[in-house]
């Protein structure tokens, strides 16, 4: 049985009050913070752990709070991102659900680092259940002194409140959100300036997302030191994966990084393998915006090697034959599903939420939503795949927030491991209509064509 | 489009839920009050069941910011409804994962169940529906949410789809 950080007591009944969660040992590492250690021991310790933000970007948490603005008299701002929508990811609402007080502890902790006073959880408006959950758990850790007013005697003060969003996947980018949180549309701001320089209300601000801010409670608690040996090489610790599609197990996981791809989609510990007795085809391994892998691809990088659960090893070989962990939203397709039309309805919700605010999103977004339909529904011809190759190029790196690399990544990986599949629908118009196509005309997924 | 002033309701807030706008602005900074027009929009909706353009002006009088950085926030966002919908509002996912699990299924139930089509009303008053993007539920698909509780059903099938039907129907008699 692998190891466990965050889920450890996920099955305890009462496990979602502060008194059983006090029980198993929450709230030990917020009086380690607040009686024994300074704000910066509290980063060294982050830093140390080698955590990498577990939204979806990755980028080091104990460095991105080192770059956190000091000037004297002015606000800090901790922003906990629980706009979780990227497809596929499922995890953030799983943990708020069933364990709303790590994410509380979480918050207290990295606030603390981060000299915050004033902390807020943007949870995505959907999420009412979750919203009165995590307000509950408010009430109950304020009411024992682990909020509010001089926090166990410390001398610090900090006060959480919980803000719903109101349906826009776009927020969950971190500039949107502080857009949102502002009370405006979430349309994404230009960097520089970084929020760590100038976010909510101008002040200095740091954007986490749920895990993430979980993740410090057991760094306090182990060390920075133990926890880094946890994991494999700079992929550390654990991370929660959401599984779902055509598996027999779907689910929240927690893993130890460096977990083989195989061994996570066939165990019975994991995801027990394919439903139906159904052969793999393919994986989505971060969440919808990042780049599908035909099973051979997945199950084994470029040079041979197995994959692994981590950040570098599903990137390997770059984007013509790797992925990303991204979010941890995983998604798994038997040989009866159509990467097409997937592709297709990952376009359309990229055109939906796309922000309006750059034009290759704006339009390009629409454009391949539309083209991939016409090729889906068999209306196609043999140049709409390379338009749609040029419109997803168009896009990429032209945008001012990220939504506009994942709209394109998705439809560039299809047609680069399936382009097959987009010539089947075009030969193929009658089957296409009827959406008769769950037949094996495909290439065989353990043999994709790479070009 | 919004029709700004077509629909006109007199809308008045009521002392119980002008108290809850004044908790909603206490969370900010002072100035910062525009920041509760999410959560207020929220709680408009959940008390008349949609957003009137007399109750974003009304809002806007509240917060003290221009009618209309209300109704381009309220024109953003997906889950405020801008015009009258039936009593329950079934929304449906419609992303990935869910279809890869029976969604699109359970959408041409709902349609044949209602008798209505996506976004309109039935006859009685009772429902809409509507298929929205990912609710972060994949591993529990398909799934639908109802608002203005926003609860969820899981691992949807037509029999539970009629069971939920039929339960809210019998909730109004």
């Amino acid at each position: 049985m692998a190891r466990k950080l965050l889920l450890t007591h996920i099955d305890v009944p009462g496990i979602n009050t502060f008194e059983v969660y006090r029980q198993k040992g929450g709230y030990v590492a917020v009086e380690k913070v607040v009686k024994t250690m300074s704000p910066e021991d509290v980063v060294e310790e982050v830093k140390k752990s080698g955590l990498r933000g577990r939204g979806g970007a990755g980028f080091p948490t104990g460095m991105k709070w080192s770059f956190l603005a000091k000037p004297e008299g002015v606000p800090r701002y901790l922003v906990c991102n629980a706009d979780e929508s990227e497809p596929g990811t499922f995890k953030d609402r799983y943990l708020m659900t069933h364990i709303p007080h790590a994410l509380i502890e979480g918050m207290i902790i990295s606030s603390f680092a981060l000299g915050a006073h004033t902390s807020y959880i943007y949870v995505r408006g959907e999420m009412m259940p979750q919203i009165r959950i995590l307000e509950r758990a408010i009430a109950e850790a304020k009411e024992k002194g682990f909020l509010g007013k001089n926090i166990l005697g410390s001398g610090y003060d900090l006060e959480i409140y919980v803000q719903p969003g109101g349906g826009a996947y776009i927020c969950g980018e971190e500039t949107a959100l502080l857009e949102s949180l502002e009370g405006k549309r979430g349309n994404p701001r230009i960097k520089p300036p970084f929020p760590a320089i100038a976010g909510l209300y101008n002040c200095p601000t740091v954007v986490n997302n749920v895990e993430s801010i979980a993740a410090t409670v057991p760094i306090i608690n182990l060390g920075g030191d133990e926890y880094a040996k946890i994991g494999i090489e700079r992929s550390t610790g654990t991370k929660l994966i959401s599984a779902s599609g055509n598996i027999v197990k779907p689910g929240v996981y927690e893993i130890e990084l460096g977990l083989p791809v195989e061994e996570f989609i066939f165990s019975d510990e994991y995801c027990g393998g394919i439903a139906n007795g159904k052969r793999l085809k393919a994986v989505v391994a971060g969440g919808s915006s990042v780049p599908i892998l035909p099973a051979n691809l997945i199950l084994k990088t470029a040079a041979g090697n197995s994959r692994l659960m981590t950040y570098e090893s599903l990137a390997d070989g770059g984007f013509q034959t790797g992925t990303m962990l991204g979010s941890g939203g995983f998604i798994v397709f038997d040989e009866d599903q159509c990467v097409v039309r997937n592709t297709w309805n990952f376009a359309r919700f990229y055109h939906h939420e796309s922000c309006g605010q750059c034009s290759p999103c704006r339009e390009g977004t629409g454009w391949m939503e539309k083209v991939l339909h016409k090729i889906e529904s068999g209306h196609g011809s043999m140049s709409d795949i390379d338009l749609l190759w040029d419109v997803q190029r168009k896009i990429e790196g032209n945008t001012i927030c990220p939504l506009g690399d994942a709209a394109a990544w998705p439809v560039a990986a299809a047609i680069r491991h399936f382009r097959d599949e987009f010539e089947w629908h075009i030969l193929h118009p009658e089957e296409s209509q009827t959406r008769n196509y769950g037949l094996a005309h495909y290439a065989d997924p353990l043999q994709p064509i790479v070009s | 489009m919004l029709s700004v002033k077509q629909h006109n309701e007199n809308v008045t807030f009521s002392p119980e839920l002008l108290a809850k706008f004044g908790e909603v602005v206490s969370r900010y900074p002072e100035g910062k009050q525009k920041s509760g027009l999410l959560p207020i929009l929220h709680l408009v909706q959940a008390e008349y069941g949609w957003v009137s353009a007399d109750a974003m002006d009304k809002v806007a009088v509240y917060l003290n910011i221009l009618p209309i950085e209300v109704y381009e926030v309220a024109t953003f966002y997906t889950m405020f409804l801008l015009q009258p919908k039936g009593k329950y509002v079934l929304e449906i996912c419609r992303t990935g994962p869910c279809c890869l699990v029976g969604a699109e299924r359970i959408m041409g139930h709902l349609e044949q169940k209602l008798g209505v089509k996506e976004g309109e009303v039935t006859s009685d008053g009772l429902f809409s529906w509507r298929g929205v993007e990912c609710l972060a539920a994949c591993g529990f698909g398909p799934v639908l949410q109802i608002g203005p509780e926003y609860t969820f059903y899981e691992h949807l099938t037509e029999d539970k789809v009629d069971e939920l039907i039929d339960n809210l129907k019998a909730k109004t008699e």
